[in-house]
């Protein structure tokens, strides 16, 4: 560009519309110009590089189909709007929409029978207890986060006493919730594991499937739903994890599978251990829902405790955010059981590696709560209660919905409402069905049919019922 | 077919309690879980995938707070880390975050916060860093994103810089912070650099920097430290500013201001966004990574904003529609509480004020400290120019010690910071100043 060019080049920072034709056209402006061209490189990009004609006629026209640009442009001119998450876009749908009797089914998010967020009791407390303690700081915290927090975390998903943890070869770190848990352990992976692939159920939580491509493992699938049944493909899911490459990471519910609801038995979490040992698979759990599933802590780590104690290793994502209702908060931890403590402290070492660019390191408050409650016989013993109270509720939810659906007649066989576990139930209603319950009963749910059964109460099962009515007689 | 065949055989044959030929058993830990659990690998028990692993490198700035606390003796003096210390050298809970903290306790919920965080956290934290009344907030052509505190915003910076402008660079000064490598690096942006500090007079190369700012390829992305630059304490003048500012301009450069220290340079928070402000009138849309880590004391709170200055309105919403596109699948969506307490201090015009107050108050503590060290080691006759101590910005001390003489000083003297000779004023206290400058002045003693 020559120094005159250069000197003009600027008046196009921040013009818009007419104020930016007029600006061309009374300045030198260079076609296709703009980021990226280096000085005096013929022929790169758009309309090559060195600039030395200026047209002023075909600037303007140009300009009106927006293929020129005037320096300096904005660095996100071609930038689309994003299309919105399946899951958490629903809510916002939800929020938009003034009707009255709307219905929120969509995010997995805890809900009290009057249809309001539950805080729980001993989170409240904790949260006095460290805000009323002046001893306390906002320091950074180390990069693996709360120490006590990490520990009690541990323990609390594989047991205070588990063999495992007794001999020091679990590396925990903190993370956020279990997105971040699930993120950091799969970045992990893809530096240093030497198969750097990993199996997901289908179907499986939405966003699993962009953590693990982001972080740089190939995705693949194995059976798991069937449809047929609204059960679990047993057989088809042992076969693909047969079929799957020695080695491969295999990305594993812990409980009360997200969307479904459908886990395995006891007894086939010991058939699908084997065959992942067998093949020298890396077993990832996604613990989102201990304690959601069956009311108990314990009942419902069987399958990692189980995976933990048969000296292979593995890995586990925790999430906080159902079971202590710290959802804003972000509180989890990725725990990686290795074969030897030496193996643990290596592989702590190198997920700082992957945290310190990310974001240094985990906000303190969430994990602080945790520790506060979990370390605390007083406060664990009421945790497990309150915990047991919402399980409780949702299952009564499930019972509910059941029963209303069985006085309409409604066609179909429902009874997988009350054998689903969690959250969710995975309905078995279709995109069209989904978005007609939307459109006439303002009922918002995932389009995969997924209802949040915490998001019901008493008084909103009707309506739900009658909307599934509605769809099933009447919707294709 | 085969395969399948077996497959099944052998979960039957599982199910029904028969297990395979040449397993090993481990140890079964009935008090767990019925039944038995064999590990069938058949290789060892103890063999692990991570064995080829390696140690990772001590992170250099954290690793030396690590060093400081296995440090078992007295005096120990710890300059490392950038965090806050008051004249106890007891780390610091501003007045205004306890009450802000006091009155959230208890009475809001805990939901998930959207992907871009908080909204009236969001708009508080770019009108701080770009005005009140700052045209392109009006105009609403901010995007604005709640990040996980300076580092989550720049990552999310350098992760839409690789997505949508892969073929471009990022340079930054040298030195600078050492984690923006790390970051950009991860993000697999390349990343170059452009000449910042003078060794020689311990200030700035402006010319230097002006002339790798030309030869850099139009269009590149340059972050830059808004103020107080992290870890030398340089920052340009008003009328530096200016000309950076212009020759930005011509080159169609894109910044990116790293803010991590606004109000904690000169004591006010107006005065140490000026960079952002002349880079603003003269039409630049800037990227800004703003931190609360600091200036509210806010440090494992993690809470940050990333903003993004844009064409449109239009622009900015599809800006910030790609930036919550790359938090979902790194967090979902950031950590509430932190969020609240900023938004709580920021709309309140008496804890604003007192906010503003204790600013001041630790900006002004670290001018003391500047002050202080700077005489001692005159006064004890050092003959080594210490000019660049008074006046260096911010919190850090660009002392010029070398490697070895701050392992001397490790060693010998317990005093920890990191190896580049970056002093934190913040951990200078009036009770280990003295101590601190006899040390410097012993192991600088032998040079010029």
């Amino acid at each position: 560009m020559t120094d005159r060019l250069r000197a003009t080049s600027s008046s196009g920072i921040g013009c818009k519309g007419k104020e930016r034709v007029a600006a061309i056209a009374g300045h030198i402006c260079p076609i296709a110009g703009g980021p990226g061209d280096r000085e005096g490189d013929r022929g790169g990009g758009g309309g090559g590089g060195e600039v030395s004609r200026f047209d002023e006629v075909s600037l303007l026209a140009a300009m009106a189909s927006e293929e020129v640009h005037c320096a300096p442009i904005s660095a996100w001119a071609k930038l689309a709007q994003a299309p919105e998450d399946p899951i958490l876009g629903v809510t916002v749908a939800y929020n938009r929409d003034p009707n009255p009797v709307k219905l929120n089914l969509g995010v997995g998010a805890y809900r009290t029978d009057e249809g309001k967020p539950y805080v729980l009791h001993v989170v409240r407390r904790a949260e006095a207890a460290l805000v009323g303690d002046r001893s306390r700081n906002k320091e950074y915290l180390p990069i693996v986060g709360l120490a006590a927090f990490n520990k009690l975390s541990r323990a609390l998903a594989f047991g205070a006493d588990h063999p495992a943890v007794l001999s020091n070869r679990i590396a925990t770190v903190q993370c956020l919730s279990g997105t971040g848990s699930l993120r950091v352990g799969a970045e992990f992976m893809a530096q240093h594991y030497h198969t750097p692939v990993i199996y997901v159920p289908v179907p499986t939580w939405g966003n699993h499937n962009k953590v693990f491509p982001k972080a740089g493992l190939k995705l693949l699938t194995y059976r798991y739903y069937d449809p047929a049944t609204r059960g679990l493909n047993f057989a088809g899911m042992i076969d693909d994890l047969q079929a799957a490459p020695d080695g491969a990471v295999i990305l594993l519910h812990a409980c009360a599978h997200n969307p479904t609801g459908v886990d395995p038995l006891p007894e086939q979490w010991d058939a699908i251990r084997q065959v992942i040992r067998a093949k020298r698979q890396l077993p990832f759990f996604d613990s989102a829902y201990q304690g959601f599933a069956s009311g108990d802590l314990d009942v419902d780590a069987y399958s990692l405790r189980s995976f933990a104690a048969d000296g292979g290793e593995m890995a586990l994502a925790q999430s906080f955010a159902k079971n202590m209702g710290l959802y804003g908060e972000r509180v989890g931890a990725l725990s990686m059981v290795c074969a030897t403590p030496e193996a643990a402290r290596l592989v702590e070492g190198q997920l700082k590696l992957v945290i310190r660019p990310m974001y240094s390191s985990p906000p303190l408050h969430g994990a602080a709560i945790v520790a506060t409650v979990l370390g605390d016989e007083k406060l664990f013993q009421e945790w497990k209660v309150e915990l047991k109270g919402m399980a409780d509720r949702i299952i009564d939810m499930r019972e509910k919905l059941y029963q209303a659906l069985v006085a309409r007649g409604t066609p179909g066989n429902w009874t997988h409402i009350l054998k689903q576990i969690g959250m969710f139930t995975f309905t078995g209603l279709n995109k069209t069905q989904v978005d007609f319950m939307r459109e006439k009963y303002h009922v918002y749910m995932t389009g995969d049919g997924r209802i949040s059964m915490a998001g019901l109460s008493t008084s909103t099962v009707p309506r739900l019922a009658n909307a599934i009515d509605d769809a099933v007689r009447n919707v294709a | 077919m085969m395969m399948q065949e077996a497959g099944r055989h052998v979960a039957r044959a599982i199910l029904h309690g028969s297990g395979r030929t040449g397993a090993r058993v481990a140890p079964s830990w009935s008090g767990l879980m019925s039944g038995s659990a064999r590990c069938i690998s058949g290789s060892s028990v103890l063999s692990t995938w991570w064995g080829h692993v390696g140690p990772a490198p001590k992170d250099p700035i954290l690793g030396v707070t690590e060093s400081y606390l296995a440090d078992p003796s007295d005096g120990k003096v710890n300059v490392g880390v950038g965090a806050y210390r008051d004249d106890n050298g007891q780390p610091v809970v501003l007045e205004c975050v306890r009450m802000a903290e006091q009155r959230i306790a208890g009475i809001e919920y805990m939901e998930y916060l959207p992907m871009a965080g908080m909204k009236r956290f969001n708009g508080l934290a770019i009108k701080l860093a770009y005005g009140d009344d700052s045209p392109v907030i009006k105009e609403r052509r901010v995007a604005a994103v709640q990040a996980l505190s300076g580092t989550g915003a720049c990552r999310l910076m350098a992760d839409l810089q690789h997505r949508f402008r892969p073929e471009s660079q990022v340079f930054f000064p040298v030195p600078t912070w050492s984690n923006h490598l790390n970051i950009w690096r991860d993000a697999n942006v390349m990343v170059k650099s452009f000449r910042y500090y003078n060794p020689k007079t311990k200030g700035l190369d402006f010319e230097g920097m002006m002339e790798d700012v030309k030869n850099a390829p139009n269009g590149s992305f340059f972050v830059l430290h808004a103020c107080a630059h992290n870890p030398t304490g340089v920052d340009p003048s008003t009328e530096e500013w200016k000309e950076v500012s212009s020759l930005f301009k011509e080159k169609n450069h894109f910044v990116v201001f790293d803010m991590a220290y606004q109000g904690f340079a000169s004591g006010d928070t107006s005065k140490d966004r000026q960079a952002i402000r002349i880079f603003l009138e003269d039409g630049h849309q800037v990227a800004c990574a703003q931190s609360f880590a600091k200036n509210m004391g806010l440090y494992g709170q993690r809470i940050g904003c990333l903003s993004i200055v844009c064409h449109s309105e239009m622009e900015a919403a599809n800006v910030q529609s790609q930036v919550q596109q790359i938090a979902r699948p790194m967090y979902s969506n950031p950590p509430l509480h932190g969020a609240h307490l900023v938004a709580t201090i920021l709309s309140d015009p008496g804890l604003k004020e007192l906010w503003l107050k204790e600013v001041k108050m630790m900006a002004d503590r670290i001018k003391l400290m500047r002050s202080l060290l700077r005489e001692h080691l005159e006064g004890i006759g050092s003959q080594i120019n210490w000019e660049h101590i008074t006046k260096q910005i911010g919190m850090f001390c660009f002392s010029g010690l070398t490697p070895a003489q701050v392992d001397e000083l490790t060693k010998n003297y317990h005093i920890y910071m990191t190896r580049n000779g970056r002093i934190s004023m913040a951990g200078v206290t009036t009770k280990n100043v003295e101590y601190l400058a006899h040390a410097i002045h012993t192991v600088t003693k032998a040079q010029k």
